[in-house]
């Protein structure tokens, strides 16, 4: 099961690589991973999505504990939560496709953020699987080329990751 | 205040840590530290031979003590050369501070002479670790680092740094911290008192209880309150290899250790018991054998002050975590009280019953009633004889280290430790070489104590340049070297799982003369090859005339000899292979 496992740690050197070390050590899984500092600049917030049972996870959320630089762990997916991801497509867009790209970018509340005469460049935001809908839509042969920003979360209502 | 350079912090926060003794080996990156030695007398300096032999030194002095142990190692060779003792520390989860030089920091990341990313390579094995960037924050680095290592679930710290922080001339205010407070690390004080209570609950309907205790126990300073409970409840008790000595291996409710060589009782009793109350042990997997066959009709209660340790291998039922000694000291209190309120909570008659099976089991294959090690003269000598040799000519007193391999095993299985701190080996990581600098580690902490190093011709080799360092600082340890002339453990599984081929296990034509090897170093050296010298030899070598000498007393033991018992691979706990002919 995939799961969005949201981390405060420290914002101090090295600490991200302790972080994906013990993912890769202990032979977990990261399918998508976000970090930045918070509004309060000592502490970084990093999001991870991975996949694995209620186990796994348990486990996960543990070690990530026990790093000294880690303040907190919330696997967001046990509860209500928001997620979102941004991507940024490249797409081949001449004669007709250029409408239809356009047309599918307004369907998918995209926007078009850059333009030449056989390209266009369109900024998705939206859950994981909205996003890949939109690669679908577009169909590969289409697409130039892709980055995506990799999920970042909160969960629903009052409850906060905080200190 | 004081104005002190960097160089000289390091070395008065180890003074002001009580710290005795650093092991180390001096090098470019490290020279302003070492010049901050040389100026000073509290911290004394043990040069080895080698920065492997450093960190397991200083590890057998943590071990022994528990205080934290101390290696200082310089950049790039020296520091990955201290990258095996650090992984030794950290799997057995054993206090220590390795201090390592780093080069320049403008020289950080330009490959530079002896440059190596210590953080990243030791990132692994290490509990935490720290890269000091300017001078002013070494006292608190120093103070979060010994805070790290001895707390909670202990483990190695390193300190990365690099030169120019160390530099002589560059001096700032020196205070060090009386306290640091972490807010991303705060270990557990106490255990859950409703948890207790619910473990409790559980355990006094146990009709085939067993305690299951590990190093836990002993790291945990909790061997009192554990015997205090284990005796209180009446149960049987177990250790693992690292738990030897939490409780006293010649009480009656003692088992023996279990695992993939512990005894058939043990073993057995693991198996078919109905309640397991698990302490400071990990199910590690030379325990558990496959843990979907583990103890099939047991409850577990695990106390462990590692989250993460519970239901990691094995779910547990109820898990409690804590310090295992106040909260063995809480169920203690809460048992007493409910066996009060109701004296029968606990079903005595079946707890008769069990240990009547457990009897049995202890009768028909126990280690002690073991008569095959009886070998006539000129047989070849047993190497279960000489531990039981040790045991007696020690009585039952010294600090044993061991290596890793076959003479590790009888070592724990014939040298029987009735207090905690006097077996020391690496369980966790099964370094071989670790047995001789441990035992001077031992040594320099308590330089009265017998300390002796069970070991084999294998892996003493690994770190046997140490002797030179026994020289110089005169360190009497007794090394007994069970020399099979083979790498016995894995011969013993070639013989076993391989059809007997003996792959690149055997070196006999090309061994040293250990007497003339120890002689050529200062020691005394004894060769025994016939059982009947065999009592002589152990006298000489404990005797008061060699009281301040190193005696390297070499052994030549049955090379077709077997550890037994030997789980059936892929089995359950009760699986196990007995003799080279029997198996259950």
């Amino acid at each position: 099961m995939r799961r969005i496992i949201s981390v405060l740690l420290e914002n101090e050197a090295g600490a991200l690589s302790r972080v994906v070390g013990l993912f890769a050590q202990r032979n977990y899984n990261i399918e998508t991973l976000t970090v930045a500092p918070t509004e309060d600049a000592t502490l970084s917030r990093l999001t991870v999505t991975t996949v694995g049972d209620d186990r796994k996870i348990e486990q996960i959320t543990k070690h990530l504990n026990k790093l000294i630089e880690v303040v907190k762990v919330v696997d967001l997916t046990e509860g209500e939560h928001i997620e979102r991801e941004l991507m940024l497509v490249k797409i081949k867009a001449v004669g007709a496709q250029r409408a239809e790209v356009k047309r599918t970018a307004d369907i998918f509340r995209g926007q078009i953020v850059d333009a030449t005469d056989a390209s266009y460049t369109v900024q998705v935001v939206g859950t994981s699987s909205k996003l890949d809908a939109f690669i679908r839509a577009i169909g590969e042969l289409s697409i130039l080329e892709v980055v995506r920003s990799g999920v970042s979360g909160l969960s629903r209502g009052e409850r906060v990751v905080g200190l | 205040m004081e104005l002190l350079s960097g160089g000289e912090m390091i070395i008065r926060a180890l003074q002001d840590e009580g710290v005795e003794y650093v092991f180390g080996y001096p090098g470019g990156a490290a020279l302003h530290i070492y010049d901050a030695i040389f100026k000073q007398q509290a911290v004394q300096h043990v040069l080895v031979r080698h920065e492997q032999a450093a960190t397991h030194m200083a590890d057998g002095y943590a071990r022994a003590t528990g205080r934290p142990g101390v290696a200082l190692v310089t950049s790039g060779p020296g520091a990955t050369n201290a990258v095996t003792g650090i992984a030794t520390a950290f799997m057995d989860s054993i206090p220590m501070i390795v201090i390592s030089g780093q080069v320049n920091n403008e020289l950080i990341g330009t490959d530079s002479f002896q440059e190596t990313d210590m953080v990243g390579i030791s990132r692994p094995v290490v509990k935490h670790s720290f890269m000091v960037k300017s001078a002013e924050e070494i006292p608190e680095v120093m103070k979060k680092a010994f805070f790290i290592a001895t707390s909670g679930r202990p483990g190695p710290v390193v300190v990365d740094v690099p030169k120019d922080t160390t530099d002589p001339a560059v001096r700032c205010e020196y205070r060090y911290p009386e306290r640091v407070r972490m807010r991303s690390y705060n270990p557990a004080s106490r255990g859950h008192s409703g948890q207790i209570r619910k473990a409790v609950d559980l355990l006094l309907t146990g009709r085939r209880p067993i305690v299951y205790a590990g190093g836990g126990v002993i790291q945990g300073e909790a061997s009192e309150a554990l015997t205090e409970l284990a005796r209180l409840l009446g149960w049987p008790v177990t250790n693992t290899l690292m738990g030897l000595g939490c409780y006293p291996a010649t009480d009656r409710q003692f088992l023996g250790m279990l695992g993939m060589h512990g005894t058939y009782q043990a073993n057995m009793a693991m198996h078919h018991s109905d309640t397991i109350l698990a302490v400071g042990a990990r199910f590690d997997d030379r325990v558990t054998n496959d843990p979907s066959k583990f103890c099939p009709d047991a409850r577990i209660v695990h106390i462990d002050v590692d989250p993460a340790t519970i239901s990691k291998i094995v779910p547990v039922d109820v898990p409690i975590v804590g310090p295992a000694a106040s909260v063995l000291q809480d169920m203690a209190a809460v048992v007493r009280e409910r066996l009060e309120a109701e004296p029968a909570a606990v079903d005595r008659d079946a707890l008769g019953r069990w240990w009547k099976q457990i009897e049995e089991w202890r009768e028909r294959h126990g280690l002690d009633h073991d008569q095959r090690h009886r070998v006539g003269p000129g047989e070849p000598i047993k190497p279960q004889v000489v531990v039981q040799a040790l045991y007696r000519a020690t009585k039952g007193e010294a600090y044993v280290t061991s290596d890793v391999g076959q003479h590790q095993m009888f070592a724990a299985q014939y040298y029987h430790f009735d207090k905690p701190r006097r077996w020391i080996n690496s369980g966790g990581l099964g370094t071989m070489g670790f047995g001789l600098p441990a035992a001077m580690g031992v040594k320099f902490a308590y330089p009265d104590a017998i300390v002796a190093c069970v070991t084999g011709e294998g892996s003493i080799q690994m770190n046997i340049q140490e002797l030179s360092t026994c020289t110089q600082y005169g360190l009497p340890v007794k090394i007994v070297n069970l020399n099979n002339q083979a790498l016995g453990m894995v011969r013993q599984w070639q013989d076993m799982q391989y059809g007997g081929r003996h792959s690149q296990s055997t070196y006999q034509d090309s061994l040293p003369d250990f007497v003339r090897l120890a002689e050529a170093y200062g020691h005394v050296g004894i060769r025994v090859t016939d059982i009947a010298d065999l009592e002589d030899a152990m006298a000489e070598t404990f005797s008061a005339k060699n009281r301040d000498r190193l005696v390297f007393l070499d052994v030549a033991v049955d090379q077709d000899e077997h550890v037994y018992p030997m789980w059936v691979k892929g089995g359950s706990m009760r699986d196990m292979f007995l003799s080279k002919t029997e198996q259950t």
